[in-house]
């Protein structure tokens, strides 16, 4: 997909004045927060996890190198067979690959946030293979023509009414008469659109929340159980995953199996947790003939060691995105790219260059909700300022921005000066806002007042007052 | 109280400039927690504006220039969260490899407060002599709660105030859109925030809305009046220091007399 978050601010105006999303967004930035609290306030050992799973994560990105190279030893033993994909072209071309050898025309999807990343779709599409988005929400979107808003909720933009039409549209054996208005019966119409296509797909395509280093397995965690149905019935499964997703052990897998759901959907557990370990073996009731892995880097392995490397601990749970304010004003399709939120501030200029992205780590207050919710703990705003510093350094931010930053802080650094300036304006703006004690507009202040008064100074500095005061008393 | 500490007022360049009352409460609590207070003529800003820009040369120019001017106090406090948790959390991070300076940032950061909390937990005030006979709810600002802790020491205080009914603000854990230079970056996002907030204060049917940090509370005040909420908003030190009826609140004219 190609970004379009150098259009941020568009993007934005865009998003606000859509009422459909301000709906939709109006109910997620509560119910989402409300049903984390409630399922951790269940588990008192919650703090002490989030410890735990930060440095499981840590020691595998430490030793990454090592485990990668166990993982991929095991699936090998296990029957299944490593893609190694530098970059978006290598892994779309290894999956096409795959599906060519297997003659395959119709690939069922399960979730996936990597698939979406290298823009797996489009590129099966033009080649020949189509493919069925399994998850309802992506199938959802993907009837709809448009990119998820949300890592763990793609159409969470969406009321009902609007998955109503898109599956009139798209469903044309579908009765006129039939009633399309409970979610209930919205999920029945996509199941019976949906199975023929599981029993017909050649090749089921799922994404991985943890690949498992000493068994070469890997895990998907789903609610609607379509990931199981991609996974087992077609004759070939393929996994697509980023290369971070590698943990040691199940032992660690469960460790932050018991973080994911809580985080994400205030859930216990999933629904549907799954593991896969390699192909059918002889004497198995079902499971796929052949078992591969397309293992992405794409610019991943270029953060280790360096200032953003604690990004690659991020499960994708998405508290980031439900906790943040910005994200729940403007939705996730004004990010741009693939990846909204907070997690997507930092993962995206990384991923499709500052350049491009630069908004995205400037577009935050710093709140830092989306770090005290992190379930491994990731410093988000400090890696969005990361960001800011090099936009400055490679002078990429507006030059008036640039030099009024600079002029202010040549004047901090004065503290008489400083004082003396200061005081004019308070008594300059103090006097001319005497009589409504606010202001309506101001030069150089338009963004400050297209929706907000300025309120007026009281009319001295509280530095000239205070100097006023100690000479009165003579210390 | 025990024998008198020296603290060294962190006046906040929003309340040097907007709001010098906020800064003369602070002094008087101080006060009453049995401090002697000073406020070094040496300091401009903590370099927020700065720091958050990405601009980190001229942050550490600034937080030098603190460094220097506080040296030598028992305390720094300062009326406002985000101020204070810059110097506690921050300074220390700027000068991460330079060992020297690392030790003075240090040294400054476990001395530095925000004012409601080292009333409390520093002081062990438990209570104000202060009166005011309205109603009204309580803002989080986000630096202070998240980076500080700032929680509960702020309703103890307010519920020992008499005559003040306290409600709690939905949401009042999310920010209001302020958040320094982002809100003139993306004021169209700014606004939708503050939108919510003022919305949510309202909800309340309060008569204020209390806060520990004047950039948010310049923030919802502006948009309160320009909505025409009729809810005044005030920095929690005038009411806690008995001061909140000597100056028109925040973005109102004072009474032609």
């Amino acid at each position: 997909m190609e970004p379009t978050s150098h259009s941020f601010p568009e993007n934005v105006r865009v998003g606000l004045a859509d009422p459909v999303l301000q709906r939709a967004l109006g109910l997620a930035r509560t119910g989402f927060p409300l049903r984390r609290q409630q399922a951790i306030e269940r588990l008192p050992e919650f703090e002490a996890l989030r410890e735990e799973g930060r440095q499981i994560k840590d020691h595998t990105l430490a030793h990454l190198d090592f485990y990668l190279e166990l993982y991929e030893k095991n699936v090998v033993a296990s029957g299944g067979e490593v893609h190694w994909a530098r970059n978006a072209a290598e892994a779309r071309e290894a999956v096409l690959g795959i599906c060519r050898s297997a003659g395959a025309r119709i690939v069922t999807k399960g979730k996936s946030m990597v698939a979406e990343e290298i823009a797996l779709n489009d590129h099966l599409e033009r080649n020949g293979v189509t493919p069925v988005e399994t998850d309802l929400g992506e199938y959802i979107i993907q009837l709809r023509h448009e990119p998820p808003s949300h890592i763990i909720a793609p159409a969470i933009h969406l009321m009902k009414e609007q998955v109503a039409d898109a599956f009139r549209a798209a469903h044309t054996g579908l009765d006129p008469d039939r009633v399309l208005t409970e979610v209930r019966t919205l999920c029945e119409e996509a199941r019976t659109v949906l199975r023929p296509q599981f029993l017909a797909a050649d090749v089921g395509i799922t994404g991985a929340n943890f690949l498992i280093a000493e068994t070469g397995s890997s895990i998907i965690v789903t609610n609607e159980g379509n990931g199981d149905l991609t996974q087992t019935l077609p004759r070939i499964h393929i996994v697509v995953a980023s290369l971070e997703k590698i943990v040691p052990t199940l032992e660690d897998a469960t460790t932050l199996l018991r973080l994911l759901a809580r985080s994400a959907t205030g859930q216990e557990f999933s629904s549907y947790t799954t593991i896969s370990t390699g192909p059918r073996r002889p004497g198995d009731l079902d499971g796929p003939e052949e078992y591969h892995v397309v293992l992405l880097d794409n610019g991943r392995s270029e953060l280790l060691g360096g200032e953003f490397q604690d990004m690659l601990r991020c499960l994708r749970c998405a508290a980031c995105l439900n906790h943040c304010p910005v994200y729940a004003a403007v939705g996730g399709h004004a990010y741009g790219w693939v990846y909204p939120g907070p997690m997507g501030a930092v993962l995206t200029p990384a991923l499709v260059g500052l350049g491009e992205a630069g908004h995205l780590p400037n577009a935050s207050t710093f709140c830092g909700r989306c770090e005290a919710v992190c379930p491994v703990k990731i410093p988000l705003p400090k890696m969005m300022r990361h960001w800011r510093e090099r936009e400055f350094a490679q002078r990429l931010s507006p030059p008036v921005y640039r030099t009024g930053l600079r002029l202010w802080a040549a004047v901090a650094t004065r503290p008489e000066l400083y004082h003396r300036m200061v005081e004019v304006k308070a008594r300059l703006l103090g006097w001319l806002g005497k009589t409504h004690g606010r202001f309506r507009s101001m030069p150089l202040a338009s963004g400050w007042t297209l929706g907000r008064d300025m309120p007026a100074p009281e009319g001295r500095s509280f530095h000239s007052l205070w100097a006023e005061r100690q000479r009165r008393s003579g210390r | 109280m025990s024998e008198p500490v020296r603290v060294a007022l962190l006046v906040t360049c929003l309340v040097d400039l907007f709001r010098p009352s906020v800064g003369f409460a602070a002094v008087a609590l101080l006060e009453a927690a049995g401090c002697t207070v000073e406020v070094p003529r040496a300091q401009t800003c903590c370099g927020q504006p700065a720091y958050n820009s990405g601009d980190r040369a001229d942050a550490k120019a600034i937080a030098r220039q603190v460094i220097a001017a506080f040296a030598g106090y028992d305390y720094v406090v300062a009326p406002s969260g985000s101020c204070a948790g810059m110097v506690r959390l921050h300074y220390p991070e700027l000068f991460a490899d330079e060992p020297a300076m690392l030790a003075e940032a240090e040294a400054l950061a476990t001395r530095t407060w925000e004012l409601v909390a080292f009333l409390v937990d520093v002081r062990g005030m438990k209570t104000v002599a202060a009166r005011w006979d309205k109603s009204a709810t309580y803002h989080d600002a986000c630096s202070g709660l998240r980076e500080l802790g700032v929680k509960t020491q702020p309703r103890l205080l307010l519920a020992s105030v008499e005559g003040l009914r306290l409600s709690e603000l939905a949401d009042a854990e999310v920010c209001c859109g302020f958040g320094g230079t982002f809100c003139v970056k993306y004021p169209e996002i700014s606004d939708k925030m503050v939108t919510d907030k003022a919305t949510e204060i309202a909800a309340t049917g309060a008569d204020a809305i209390l806060a520990g940090d004047l950039g948010c509370l310049l923030n919802i005040a502006g948009r309160l009046t320009r909505l025409g909420i009729p809810v005044e908003a005030r920095h929690i030190a005038e009411v806690l220091a008995g001061m909140a009826d000597d100056d028109p609140a925040i973005g109102v004219p004072a009474r032609s007399s």
